[in-house]
């Protein structure tokens, strides 16, 4: 990293110090698990002069997604991305408005054809014509493809842009339909999440700076660095699960000793994301749904989140041994049940029957014998 | 029928030669040696931690299907090995269960899944050579096409590890193959190979052997290197010696098997049977193999036969015979 870059930077970014800024580069190393040495081709990537424009696009969302990557307290973060990239245009964050904002745009993406990262927030509503999505008198699914021809790269960032979200939720009276849905045969990077963390989105476009590729995709085309283990596994409330410690309402006690919310609804045993490990927010730990007391809702996970009701059982993935451990010697068969009882009283009963029936028509029967002998 | 005193001492000479050939009963079969490259798996009570690692990884590396408890299906929870269960940690525990590795007021964790044998019974038993012995790794693999499902190997099995699937409308019998699947691509079977404290290690059965006998020499209290995963491994875990009984359970036992195991606590306690060191199989085959040995007893119980149908034919004669056919 030649240091005049450095400079330039610095001097935009308030004068960040250099150690803070490195400190910046190996945080995102970390949390896409690339080596520590990798940091310093990420300052690399960041410093050059020629930074790739990104063009956000924003359709059926609740600029959710903008607030929670504008909302880390990291040093200097919001900074970073607004001049580390060149955010040529985002409806919440444009200086301008109306037809020069939209004027912009259009330069940028002429400028910059096939070489600029465009961003997708929020469903894309397809049905009749997309006239339930429109962006300067234009439907916005017309605008997302004509962009998307052009655009080196798609990220679609939260669960609407993924799959539709909230908005393709049942009956989905607009078809509103994910990025990768509508975008067919053009590769597009998922980050759902509702919202996603804003470090999953930073550290997918930082690989792609500094690696000029995309990362690894799951097979729902979410980076594996963030995607690749269930919420279930790295929550600190696991080993309650494992010991069978749930909580069974809110406010319970088990809801105050913070045991399991599985019964809760949690749907974390199905729901691939690193909430647990990454947190949100910076503010320190427990700074995600489970660690506040909520039962995940599976919002980084299509058919899960918006589509399975919140307080429905979550279906297990893996099932693991419990915290406890069979007896050396285990008792066999489990008693008499009601059902055996029943059928057994029933046979008692037939059988007793049967043999009061029986009884009585032999006494008949030596009864009209008696009579016949003495007539 | 009349035997003439020239007929049974005739008789009488032949069976006698017969048994002077035939050797003591119980010697008949020479005893099991180890296969040359034969592996397994050493268990060390006082090191299992119970964290049931080796039951995931079981599992997974079988494809095996998890068994939910009696209570919520949240839980793999099997309580016993079965057929969807071929290894299983158990937990002993004494009064107050304090204390690991010590038989009162303690508690210790114990191992089990197939032993396998030297002098398996289970092969012994199977009519069809559905189980078999690896005579290289000494490994019992179950080959399902051969089985008849008569479970002969589940009576046989002193250890009581064989299982049948039940519930299935073409059962097989299921049991631990030492996951000779990844060994014969040179892997280990995952329960050692994921074991964090070295409690289960694979490995050559001798190799294994020199191994618990330096832990029955160890100091208790006293920190040593404990090999992880497998004595090729190369990874070794710090731990202070437990107390150790001084056994080596399956070293002898029914002349002896491939899985060992060491505990603090009596092993009978731990479900393990206390068994003699000749295997059943020896006495059995001994005398299988002693009444079939050159098919002299055959023979001599075949031509006695003959001889008394011969003599009873030439003494009653055809007369009386054709006597009887109108019967």
């Amino acid at each position: 990293m030649a240091d005049n870059n450095f400079d330039a930077i610095s001097k935009k970014l308030n004068n960040i110090s250099r150690r803070d800024f490195m400190k910046f580069c190996t945080v995102m190393a970390a949390s896409m698990g690339l080596p520590l040495e990798v940091a310093p081709q990420i300052a690399e990537a960041v410093t050059s002069p020629k930074r790739p424009p990104v063009i956000w696009l924003s359709g059926q969302g609740c600029t959710g997604c903008t607030e929670s990557l504008l909302r880390p307290t990291h040093p200097s973060l919001e900074h970073l991305i607004l001049d580390l990239i060149s955010l040529d245009y985002n409806e919440t964050l444009n200086v301008g408005a109306g037809h020069q904002a939209e004027e912009a745009m259009r330069q940028s993406i002429e400028a910059n054809s096939k070489q600029f990262i465009l961003v997708v927030e929020g469903a894309i509503p397809t049905r009749d014509g997309g006239v339930y999505c429109m962006v300067g008198g234009r439907p916005f699914m017309e605008i997302v493809r004509e962009t998307a021809d052009k655009a080196a790269a798609v990220i679609a960032i939260g669960s609407c842009a993924s799959w539709g979200g909230i908005a393709a939720a049942e009956p989905n009276p607009t078809g509103a339909t994910g990025a990768p849905e509508f975008l067919v045969g053009k590769p597009v990077v998922s980050i759902p999440g509702c919202p996603p963390n804003g470090y999953n989105f930073l550290s997918t476009v930082l690989h792609y700076l500094t690696f000029k590729k995309l990362p690894d995709l799951d097979a729902k085309g979410r980076p594996k660095f963030a995607y690749g283990r269930l919420i279930h596994e790295n929550c600190e409330r696991r080993p309650h699960f494992d010991a069978g410690r749930f909580a069974t309402q809110f406010g319970d006690d088990g809801h105050r000793q913070g045991f399991c919310l599985y019964k809760l609804g949690c749907k974390g045993p199905q729901t691939y994301a690193n909430c647990p490990s990454i947190l949100f927010n910076e503010v320190g730990g427990g700074a995600w749904p489970v660690g506040t007391g909520h039962p995940c809702f599976g919002c980084t996970e299509q058919g899960v989140g918006f589509a399975m009701p919140l307080h429905e059982q979550a279906d297990l993935k893996f099932i693991t041994p419990a915290a406890d451990h069979a007896p050396v010697t285990s008792d066999r068969g489990g008693g008499v049940s009601a059902a055996a009882a029943a059928l057994i009283g029933a046979g008692v009963g037939v059988a007793a029957g049967a043999a009061a029936m029986t009884a009585r028509r032999l006494a008949e029967a030596d009864k009209n014998d008696d009579g016949g002998e003495a007539s | 029928m009349r035997i003439g005193r020239r007929d049974f001492l005739k008789m009488t000479a032949t069976g006698g030669l017969a048994l002077a050939c035939a050797p003591t009963l119980a010697q008949g079969r020479p005893h099991h040696d180890l296969p040359p490259a034969a592996v397994g798996i050493l268990y060390d009570a006082t090191l299992c931690v119970g964290c049931q690692a080796c039951m995931v990884a079981c599992k997974q590396a079988n494809e095996m299907e998890v068994e939910p408890g009696q209570g919520e299906p949240l839980w793999d929870a099997p309580r016993d090995l079965s057929a969807r269960t071929l290894n299983i940690i158990k937990r002993y525990e004494n009064g107050d269960g304090a204390v690991k590795d010590r038989a009162e007021n303690g508690y210790s964790f114990v191992k089990r899944h197939c032993m396998h044998c030297l002098d398996p019974a289970c092969v012994s038993a199977c009519p069809v050579s559905a189980l078999t012995k690896d005579p290289a790794s000494g490994i019992v693999g179950y080959n399902e096409k051969a089985c008849i499902g008569c479970r002969y190997c589940q009576v046989a099995c002193p250890y009581n590890i064989p299982k049948f699937q039940w519930d299935s409308t073409t059962p097989k019998i299921v049991k631990c193959q030492l996951c000779s699947h990844l060994v014969a691509k040179g892997g280990i079977s995952a329960c050692c190979k994921v074991c964090p404290t070295g409690a289960s290690l694979f490995g050559p059965v001798e190799g294994l052997l020199a191994e618990a006998k330096r832990r029955l020499h160890m100091e208790e209290g006293k920190s040593y290197d404990f090999p992880v995963a497998s004595l090729a491994s190369g990874q070794v875990q710090s731990h202070r010696a437990g107390r150790y009984l001084e056994h080596i359970y399956g070293e002898n036992e029914a002349g002896g098997s491939q899985v060992l195991l060491l505990s603090g606590v009596p092993f009978t306690s731990l479900g393990l049977p206390e068994l003699p060191e000749q295997s059943f199989v020896e006495v059995a085959d001994g005398i299988q193999y002693a009444i079939y040995k050159g098919m002299v007893y055959p023979l001599v119980l075949l031509g006695g036969l003959i001889y008394i149908i011969r003599k009873r034919v030439s003494t009653t004669g055809p007369a009386q015979s054709g006597g009887e056919e109108g019967v």
